[in-house]
């Protein structure tokens, strides 16, 4: 009787995306469903490829520099800092200090702004139509500065190789102290709606969670390593652009899941503005630019340098053969090495969770592609 | 316009290299042109590549040279011998010294050929057929358990013409590490996801890019082009304004201005 009476548990393929929003672009996710289980994921990525590194062989060094913002186009400033110190390190430049400063100012208003889309949207994936409204509006004013500073709010190209090209506007070190004592007690406003939210906290507790081993297992950076317990930040652990005469905590929590990994983005962007604040009593008159020839053709030879994005380690390997064109430029996405590990994120969640684990991973698809 | 000149002429400074050597005369490029899209695919026989190899030579050279003289020259003589401006450089490394290289050469002796150091960043130079164990023994007896990348150059001119790179960090040392192994055309290197899982994507990139099959891989296909995808696109001889040509009058018909 039963075998008349009972369907059978079939698996299921159901696909999701690429045009599906809570894929933040055009990731498509072919589930292996039991029912609402999910019992295994496959990534189709590729959707965005514009073959970013292929570009760089046919354009000279300084060409290539605003290629890279349209990477991890919410962070372009960061995108474009790690070109350049990559570039730097290779080529042994060494960066003015005001230089250094105004690159880590606008870097961590940069992650400020990319954890506020990263709240945002990730809130709305879940559920929660306010968060968004209240974090482009912060944002917004993250974007202004960046206008004002080179005239452009996404793709920033703030940066050149061996410093700066333009000096800070008139009242920039006031924008930004005014922007950090503003938007703090608008980081409590987020916690006063998510934190103990009870809707917020089932969607995210013990959701997709990847605890210390899995993550270095997987390659896994940025605040998904740390949410893991890992204090781990390049920041930190090599700094670059002078972050070593900073005073900054690395914020880590235990578990590893959604949650924890929501708590440590809230901490980070605390952690900025008060970066933000040293750095502006640190900006000092001086050369923003250091001694880089018209025509830049580096010595033969390669580096890998590395900066702290706000989604994990981004790497750019560098070679070069003397030329005025880079021989290769190898961009290693934190995106794209994070995202490898949402299969195992996802394994024996349900479908409403994998949209929460695709937000709380925080890729940018651009970057995944290049 | 004639589509006889294109993937000579028009094609070769912008696309780089690849396309210059085949401008010769109008035959040779387009001989050489499905010999190449062949070639390119991931079963190319080491005929196919010894074939693809001598236009690589110039192709190599003139790229020193296109891109020192003038931006991007409109047109361009290629039979011309590029004027060759100093000795063929080469990088300035420093030896690397420290108590990990002395483990190093103890086990793994001749397998490794070279220690040395670049702006502080310190690489070594292994055989392929070690590379692995080498990875292996890093991360269980020397702490390396995060796999940053995996990732090739292509160096056409050279005998084994690409060069593996694989970078390693150690938690607990706070270091880097760069392996390095020569890769002929065809050739399988070992799969390093037996040792740390992120190489999964990091190789199927590689093959995508460059063609190299990883032996032992649990899933070697293409990540981020299509599988239907003809060619590997960072390989010298690649040539981006033929791809865009050959799109074009493919999807759209006409002749591309470009």
């Amino acid at each position: 009787m039963a075998e008349a009476t009972f369907l059978e548990a079939n698996e299921m393929v159901l696909n999701m995306g690429p045009q599906h929003p809570s894929t933040h672009g055009v990731l498509r996710v072919i589930l292996k469903l039991d029912g609402e289980k999910v019992l295994g994921t496959e990534c189709v990525i590729g959707y965005l490829h514009r073959g970013v590194e292929k570009i760089a062989e046919n354009r000279t060094y300084v060409q290539f520099a605003p290629y890279v913002d349209r990477m991890d186009y919410v962070a372009a400033v960061s995108n474009a800092l790690g070109y350049c110190h990559a570039v730097e390190t290779m080529a042994g430049i060494e960066i003015p200090e005001r230089a250094q400063v105004v690159r880590v100012i606008l870097a961590e208003l940069n992650r400020i702004a990319s954890h506020l889309l990263w709240l945002g949207t990730h809130a709305l994936d879940i559920g929660a139509m306010t968060p968004v409204f209240y974090c482009f509006r912060e944002r917004e004013e993250v974007l202004k500065i960046f206008e004002k500073y080179c005239g452009a709010r996404l793709t920033t190209h703030a940066f050149r190789i061996g410093g700066l090209q333009y000096e800070t506007y008139d009242g920039f070190e006031k924008d930004c102290l005014a922007f950090c004592d503003w938007f703090l007690p608008k980081v409590d406003e987020y916690e006063e709606l998510l934190t103990t939210n009870r809707i917020w906290v089932s969607r995210t507790k013990g959701i997709g969670i990847l605890d210390a081993d899995e993550c270095k297992e997987y390659g896994v950076t940025g605040p998904v390593l740390r949410a893991a317990g890992v204090e781990w930040d390049l920041r930190r652990a090599q700094p670059y652009s002078g972050y070593e005469n900073y005073e900054f905590d690395i914020p880590t929590c235990e578990n590893g899941d959604t949650y924890d990994r929501y708590l440590v983005r809230l901490a980070e962007m605390r952690q900025s503005a008060r970066i933000i604040r040293q750095g502006v009593e640190k900006l000092a008159p001086g050369p923003i630019k250091g001694k880089v020839s018209k025509v830049f053709k580096p010595a033969v030879g390669e580096a890998y340098a590395s900066i702290e994005a706000p989604k994990g380690e981004l790497g750019y390997y560098v070679v070069s053969d003397g030329s005025v064109q880079p021989y290769r430029v190898r961009v290693r996405p934190p995106s794209f090495v994070n995202l490898q590990a949402l299969d195992r994120m996802c394994r024996g969640c349900l479908v409403a969770d994998v949209v929460a684990i695709i937000g709380t991973i925080d890729i940018v698809l651009g970057e995944v592609d290049r | 316009m004639a589509d006889e000149n294109k993937p000579g002429g028009e094609g070769a400074p912008p696309g780089g290299d690849s396309a210059t050597p085949a401008a010769g005369t109008p035959s040779e490029a387009s001989s050489s042109k499905p010999s190449e899209e062949s070639g390119a695919k991931p079963a190319g026989t080491p005929a196919e590549a010894g074939g693809s190899k001598p236009p690589d030579k110039p192709a190599a050279e003139a790229r020193s040279g296109a891109s020192t003289s003038a931006e991007k020259p409109a047109e361009k003589p290629p039979p011309k011998p590029p004027p060759k401006k100093k000795a063929p450089a080469v990088m300035e490394v420093s030896p690397w010294g420290e108590p990990l290289v002395d483990a190093l050469k103890e086990r793994f002796g001749e397998q490794v050929k070279e220690f040395s150091s670049y702006r502080g960043q310190n690489f070594l130079v292994a055989e392929l057929a070690a590379v692995i164990p080498i990875i292996e023994y890093l991360k269980l007896e020397q702490d390396f358990d995060y796999l940053v990348d995996v990732t090739a150059v292509d160096y056409p001119k050279r005998e084994r013409r690409f060069e593996v790179i694989w970078i390693l960090y150690s938690h607990a040392q706070n270091e880097r590490v760069r392996i390095k192994a020569d890769v002929a055309d065809g050739e399988s290197p070992s799969t390093a996801t037996t040792v740390h899982i992120t190489a999964d994507w990091l190789e199927r990139e590689v093959f995508d890019m460059f063609g190299i099959e990883f032996e032992g891989h649990p899933n070697m296909k293409r990540i981020l082009l299509p599988d239907e995808w003809q060619g590997h696109p960072l390989r010298k001889e690649y040539s981006i304004i033929q791809q865009d040509q050959d799109w074009v009058r493919e999807n759209l018909r006409i002749e591309s201005a470009q």
